[in-house]
């Protein structure tokens, strides 16, 4: 049986979520069983059966997210429906929960996945590493075994099912952590989710002239990120930094602004499907990796493309 | 604390593709390390205590091992073997970290190389204690760890029980650098070598590829830059 531990936010599923569904219910023989803590929103569940989910299991009782106490309630979940493969979506919170699951049911772990397995010779999936330098091939042994997909690689595919739900009521067992606050940044679409990234770098100049950056993102429905400078001096919040020292990602469209193109800027980039880069420095090694390119000042430039999307929007 | 090239290398492979290629490749600390390394630093400092850097690895890690000495650990303890997979390399850590009374383990986020970030989760459920993944912020307040951390699309300030293992984010800190009294401490601070204990490994990495090369980029004149959203809608169909 083919699990997938299916993350609420809010009570709703990712469309990461959607993505290990569609994955597992490629890779399944006999259905696919969905795990989620905390109830999904009305209707929610049924978008995991348009995506081939048969079963899903709701955990409650838990108030708030703690890794260890979670992880322990999925992992007897997986265990009493004889879930022998997890697919688990490369979100923070699936990164915090997946390798304590793999101990937790005694599995073997691939992280960063981006392929469905071949299992021609055994079970071996493709994965990234050196920070999206290189691709590695891995070979799980027999027995249980934990994925965790990193979203926006695979294509979904519909393949409606009859859905049941069964709930459990946990008694959580004391959690050593405590919530105090949680911030999110309203009406912005998170950046590992994105799959449209506008991004700038040094060449903007000054943190006063990204209204231009995030008009051209509103105009896209992109999220923006930026360089490694750019987040060290404070212009824009470090969790917009990509690159080799913080977020990878891989969204259909990359669009980079006065961004130089280090190498350790572009590890956290080149996956993305279409790489677009704007550069007054015709050198600019960002042009050697980009698909798409345009040499001129971004303030002359940017304008430009604005007004385009703008255009073309009504 | 794992041992990584240096950010600015060109990742290429060898033995037909089935070995990360290390020749003429420089070793740093892994760059999130450096950071829990400087944060365990300034805990120790404020409350008193020692900081201990354990890295599994062979012996050229050593001069990055002595580096951690020289930035401030007070001892270094290196388990002897290929940091091959996450699960093999937290169960080293684990047996180091049974052995003796530690009440905070910092990590980082993921190894730079092969990105697994799971060695915090997995050392955490090995040991049965609480884990916070993904910190900017780390302090000890009245016996408890408080934490901001990274959620997506957010952060969350989390308070935590001792022992616990969390893992650094960038943003915690400034990274320390090593001055030449630390560099000459470094010397004689002790590096045990322990063995490790025999394990059978879950997951083989089998092959390696690179990134395939990108075509010649298509380059579009700056006066007529409003052409790119007419190719990313109607050619490309990558936009809306
Ligand atoms: C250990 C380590 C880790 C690192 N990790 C990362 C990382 O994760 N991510 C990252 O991004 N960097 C990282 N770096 C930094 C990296 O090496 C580069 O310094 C950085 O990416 C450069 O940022 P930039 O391109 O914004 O700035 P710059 O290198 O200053 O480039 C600015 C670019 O803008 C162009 N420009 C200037 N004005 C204009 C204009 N008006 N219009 C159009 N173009 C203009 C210039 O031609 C230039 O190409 C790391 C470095 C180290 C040492
Ligand atoms: N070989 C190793 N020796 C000691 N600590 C390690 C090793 N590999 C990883 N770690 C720790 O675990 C964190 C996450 O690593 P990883 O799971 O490999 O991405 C790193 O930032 C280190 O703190």
């Amino acid at each position: 049986m083919v699990g997938i531990y299916a993350e609420l936010s809010e009570g709703q599923f990712k469309k990461a979520v959607l993505e290990t569904a569609s994955y597992a219910s490629q890779i399944s023989t006999n259905g696919v069983t969905a795990i989620c803590v905390g109830e999904p929103k009305e209707g929610e569940s049924q978008k995991l059966a348009t995506y081939g989910v048969q079963k899903l299991i709701v955990i409650k009782g838990f108030s708030s997210f703690d890794a260890q106490t979670y992880s322990k309630a999925i992992a007897n979940a997986i265990q009493a429906n004889g879930i022998e493969t997890l697919i688990i979506a490369n979100t923070y919170e699936g990164k915090s929960i997946g390798p304590r699951l793999a101990v937790g049911i005694n599995a073997a772990i691939a992280t960063n996945v981006i392929s469905l397995p071949n299992q021609s010779n055994g079970f071996v999936v493709k994965r990234g590493v050196f920070s999206g330098k290189g691709f590695a091939y891995v070979q799980l042994g027999a027995g249980k075994k934990v994925i965790a997909l990193t979203p926006n690689s695979i294509d979904i595919s519909e393949k409606t099912v009859e859905l049941s739900v069964e709930t459990i009521n946990e008694t959580p067992m004391n959690s050593n952590t405590n919530i105090e606050s949680t911030h999110k940044a309203e009406g912005k679409i998170p950046l590992t989710e994105a799959e449209i990234v506008v991004s700038a770098g040094r060449g903007l100049k000054g943190p006063e002239n990204w209204n231009m950056v995030e008009e051209l993102a509103d105009l896209l429905g992109a999220a923006t990120a930026c360089s490694k400078p750019v987040s060290d001096m404070g212009w824009r919040p470090h969790s917009e930094h990509v690159g080799q020292t913080g977020i990878t990602i891989k969204p259909n469209l990359y669009i980079a602004i006065g961004i130089s193109g280090a190498i350790q800027h572009l590890a956290g980039v080149s996956s993305s499907k279409v790489i677009v880069a704007i550069n007054k420095d015709p050198e600019a090694p960002f042009f050697k990796a980009a698909d798409i390119g345009i040499v001129g000042d971004a303030f002359d430039i940017l304008p430009k493309i604005i007004e385009a999307a703008k255009l073309t929007q009504n | 604390m794992s041992v990584v090239p240096d950010t600015t290398t060109k990742i290429t492979f060898t033995d037909n593709n089935t070995k990360f290629n290390s020749q003429g490749v420089q070793f740093i600390i892994n760059p999130y390390d450096e950071l829990s390394l400087t944060k365990a630093l300034e805990i120790a400092e404020k409350v008193g205590g020692t900081v201990t850097v354990a890295t599994v690895g062979l012996a050229d890690a050593e001069p990055v091992i002595r580096k951690a000495l020289a930035i401030g650990a007070n001892d270094a303890i290196r388990i002897n073997a290929e940091p091959v997979e996450g699960m093999f390399v937290a169960q080293q850590l684990a047996e180091i970290i049974k052995n003796d009374n530690y009440d905070i383990v910092l990590t980082g986020r993921e190894s730079i190389d092969y990105n697994g970030g799971q060695v915090t989760g997995i050392l955490a459920e090995l040991l049965n204690w609480p884990s916070v993944n993904v910190c900017t912020k780390m302090e000890l307040v009245d016996g408890k760890m408080h934490f901001e951390r990274d959620i997506d699309g957010g952060r969350q300030s989390v308070i935590a029980n001792l022992p616990v293992i969390a893992s650094a984010q960038k943003d915690l800190c400034e990274p320390r650098i090593p001055n030449m009294k630390g560099i000459m401490a470094a010397r004689t601070k002790p590096l045990t070598v322990k063995e490790p204990v025999q394990l059978e490994l879950k997951a083989h990495y089998e092959s390696f590829e690179s990134p395939s090369a990108k075509q010649a980029v298509r380059m579009i004149d700056a006066e007529q830059a409003g052409q790119l959203i007419d190719i990313l809608r109607n050619e490309i169909k990558i936009i809306a």
